[in-house]
């Protein structure tokens, strides 16, 4: 027996001690009174390996895999899966927007962005078109966007009208004489200029997108699941750069994503993964080891995207801004538009960081209505200093506590993870390019039409922001 | 034809949801203006029968690929109808490129102080516009055609355009209406009278025409609520006469005004061609005598006018 404990087996018969020990197992198991049941069903289940993996299936996950989809060089070449948690889309940020399109930014990207999705819109039902489908009707308001500027902001809001201009959007300069003329409901006391987008700009169904997203990704072959991602399976190779500094460079080999209501789980074999999951981006970078690191390095860096709550108020004035009311925005942040023909106004103001409410639940308060935004809404349109609040909602914004803008693109280091997120309240219009590009991106290894290099993750460690001004 | 039969799981699983908020108004087999205002329900066509075609759609893939084929064929034969003509604008400027562009279409230009042309059997080289590239299209009659948000800016081109027909044009929609601003400091006269596409978001966006004087809106299916958007049209534009819905729809008509309609067509004729020339622009309470050719529905009402119209 002292002999036996000196002697070690050699790694071959080890091996082979585990492989019979497992037959045993599920021998054991196939007789009646075991566990092995082979034939149950797993309709529900996501499928074993699929070449991309998308978590977060609104308006940005589904752009992306329809770009996908129609930029792949052969038909069917790549498997798509879009994996969801909530099919209903309770509090996806998506369905619950406020539905405005413009091209009034600061950058020249977000103008260039916003221009192809109008046009994407526009000819939604050549883009969408499936074979014995209805067509879809965004409801489509062209009545644009108008932004107010005080004295501080005049100089930048022309700057930009003349960069909006350049890039080809079609927006004009107004002076508060010209805007009393247009629009007599407005008081023009503290503004200073104006800037008024003629064409393109509006605000649309953001459910009637969605849902055309849905039936032609369904006619195009790719996979729904709903789910939960739990869990990144994924390996580390150490490698050195040219000027010696060692990295880590992450790839995930499984995605791991768990039913609803169970504790079952299918690991995904995949190729790439696509963070589209919209104010839960953080969570789902953190899940991918993002920022697991020293602060202060690349590896250290995490995704600065955060869910902000936003409240949007539904109100009745019967005096009201008639049909040609634009979305008008205050310098104050306050913002409003019609909503149907019935002298209903939607609208409401961005909080301060100091007044950021808590983003744990999408409770509404009305107290913020009361105080924050009626009083701005009726110094800007007297007509609104009699009117009665019908409802409210509230919804998250994917915040960029960074820079306000997208993130697109691959991480550096966990190289097949690529980023569609962080676009802080103007995703939805900026959808249908994004998706193009990060498409671009995954079957190109570059952008191609347009480039959203300001918009890579390694700004967030060298620092180099793409500040958007105009936020709403 | 060899098919391949494939199970094609999602589609068979995935039901046919019809969407939420869908106009119903381009129901195949529908023709005419009368056919497209009729609200059709989209569960019911579902419902009744599907077609052998739509079955084999269904369950075979080159089934599918052909008919989405034959779609996008139709796409691209509106939008080749609706390039542009860069050749013809360096070379003639753009009063004849326009010309050019809506005679192609099937319709109707004319040009200051002359007729109204249309493109006959013989084709359009036998019509001299080509020596007008100087004298500005007034009156564009674009009724039926195939003109799109591209083909627009052909029409926009023409910057002293003052009376416009763009009734019953299946492509014109509310992104098109958002261009109209162009046109703001001479358009006058703007029918959008039965297009299938137009609703009460793209009539919004006519506020920039502070100069038109007469605005068409009837007969668009797509308006959810005709009566109340005349309403908020008129007090958008407080110039412009506007001519919607038939405020005596649904009512029962009384034995004299039975007459009078059976006289007058369905349909009020715009001053379109080819046999009148333009019109002097119409106060709301100059008598019809006042103009110097009567529309074909002023002459058979016997003189009741745009006010008579309104009133009954």
């Amino acid at each position: 027996m002292c002999q036996d404990l000196f002697v070690q087996k050699p790694r071959r018969e080890m091996y082979w001690d585990g492989k019979v020990s497992e037959i045993k197992k599920k021998i054991q198991s196939i007789f009646p009174g075991g566990a092995w049941n082979p034939l149950y069903d797993t309709s529900h289940l996501p499928p074993e390996r699929s070449d991309v993996v998308i978590v977060g299936g609104g308006v940005l996950g589904l752009s992306v895999a329809y770009w996908l989809k129609r930029l792949e060089k052969q038909q069917g070449a790549i498997r798509v899966l879009v994996v969801e948690r909530d099919h209903t889309y309770a509090r996806a940020s998506t369905v619950l927007s406020v539905g405005g399109i413009r091209q009034q930014f600061s950058l020249p990207q977000n103008v260039q962005l916003s221009l192809f999705s109008a046009e994407f819109l526009r000819n939604i039902n050549e883009y969408l078109a499936v074979v014995d489908d209805p067509p879809l009707d965004l409801q489509f308001n062209p009545s644009g966007y108008l932004l107010l500027a005080s004295e501080e902001g005049a100089a930048i809001m022309e700057r930009n009208v003349k960069m909006q201009r350049q890039e080809g959007a079609k927006v004009c300069l107004m002076s508060p004489e010209q805007l009393q003329k247009k629009f007599p409901w407005i008081n023009t006391e503290g503004v200073a200029l104006a800037s008024y987008g003629l064409e393109n700009e509006g605000w649309f169904d953001p459910w009637c997108l969605l849902q055309g997203l849905r039936r032609k990704l369904q006619s195009m072959g790719v996979l729904f699941c709903q789910g939960e991602v739990t869990r990144f399976i994924s390996s580390s190779s150490h490698m050195e750069t040219a000027s010696g500094e060692q990295l880590t460079l992450k790839r995930i080999h499984e995605v791991h994503v768990k039913m609803d209501h169970s504790q079952e789980f299918q690991p995904v074999e995949c190729a790439i993964v696509v963070n589209a999951a919209g104010a839960w981006s953080g969570q789902i970078a953190e899940l991918a080891g993002v920022g697991n690191g020293p602060p202060g390095t690349m590896q250290g860096t995490k995704l600065p995207v955060e869910p902000r709550k936003r409240y949007v108020y539904l109100w009745h004035c019967p005096q009201g801004p008639g049909l040609e009311a634009p979305l008008v925005a205050d310098s104050s942040g306050a913002y409003f538009r019609r909503e149907g023909l019935g002298n209903n106004y939607l609208g409401s103001c961005s909080p301060t960081e100091e007044e950021e409410p808590d983003p744990g639940n999408l409770e509404v308060d009305y107290d913020f209505f009361q105080e924050k935004v009626w009083p701005r809404l009726a110094q800007r349109v007297p007509a609104f200093e009699t009117l009665k609040v019908r409802s409210a909602w509230a919804g998250y914004y994917d915040y960029n506590t960074f820079d306000q803008n997208g993130v697109v693109g691959p991480h550096p280091l966990v190289i097949n993870m690529y980023f569609a997120t962080g676009f802080s309240g103007h995703g939805l219009q900026q959808a249908p390019a994004v998706g193009r590009a990060v498409a671009e991106m995954v079957l190109e290894g570059h952008f191609q039409t347009i480039n959203l290099s300001p918009f890579l993750f390694s700004r967030f460690y060298f620092g180099e922001k793409a500040q958007e001004h105009c936020i709403l | 034809m060899s098919l391949f039969r494939l199970h094609n799981p999602s589609k068979m699983a995935a039901p046919r949801a019809s969407l939420r908020l869908v106009a119903p108004v381009w129901n195949r087999g529908t023709s005419g203006i009368r056919g497209l205002s009729k609200a059709v329900d989209p569960e019911g066509s579902q419902k009744k029968g599907r077609t052998l075609l739509q079955f084999l759609t269904d369950h075979f893939y080159d089934v599918e690929a052909v008919r989405e084929y034959l779609l996008r064929k139709q796409v691209l034969k509106v939008q080749k109808k609706n390039r542009s003509f860069t050749y013809i604008k360096e070379r003639y400027g753009p009063y004849v490129a326009g010309a050019y562009f809506v005679l192609k279409q099937g319709g109707a230009v004319k040009f200051r102080d002359r007729e109204w042309m249309r493109a006959n059997e013989q084709g359009l080289s036998s019509l001299e516009f080509r020596k007008l590239q100087e004298v500005p299209v007034e009156a564009v009659d674009a009724s039926g055609c195939a003109i799109n948000y591209q083909g627009l800016d052909n029409l926009l081109a023409l910057k002293e355009l003052q009376s416009l027909s763009l009734r019953r044009c299946p492509h014109v929609d509310d992104w098109c209406l958002g261009r109209l601003y162009q046109l703001a400091d001479s358009l006058q006269e703007l029918s959008l009278a039965g297009c299938p596409r137009i609703s009460e978001r793209g009539l919004a966006c006519l506020h920039h025409l502070q100069n038109l004087r007469r605005l068409d809106i009837s007969d668009l299916p797509a308006v959810s609520n005709p009566g109340l958007t005349q309403i908020l049209v008129e007090e958008m534009l407080p110039h412009c006469e506007v001519l919607g819905a038939d405020w005596a729809q649904g009512l029962k008509v009384g034995p004299e005004e039975q007459s009078r309609d059976a006289a007058s067509s369905p349909i009020p004729a715009w001053p379109s061609a080819p046999p009148h020339q333009a019109r002097s622009l119409p106060g709301c309470a100059e008598r019809p005598t006042a103009h110097p050719s009567g529309s074909v529905w002023l002459t058979q009402l016997g003189g009741s006018g745009w006010g008579e119209g309104r009133r009954a």
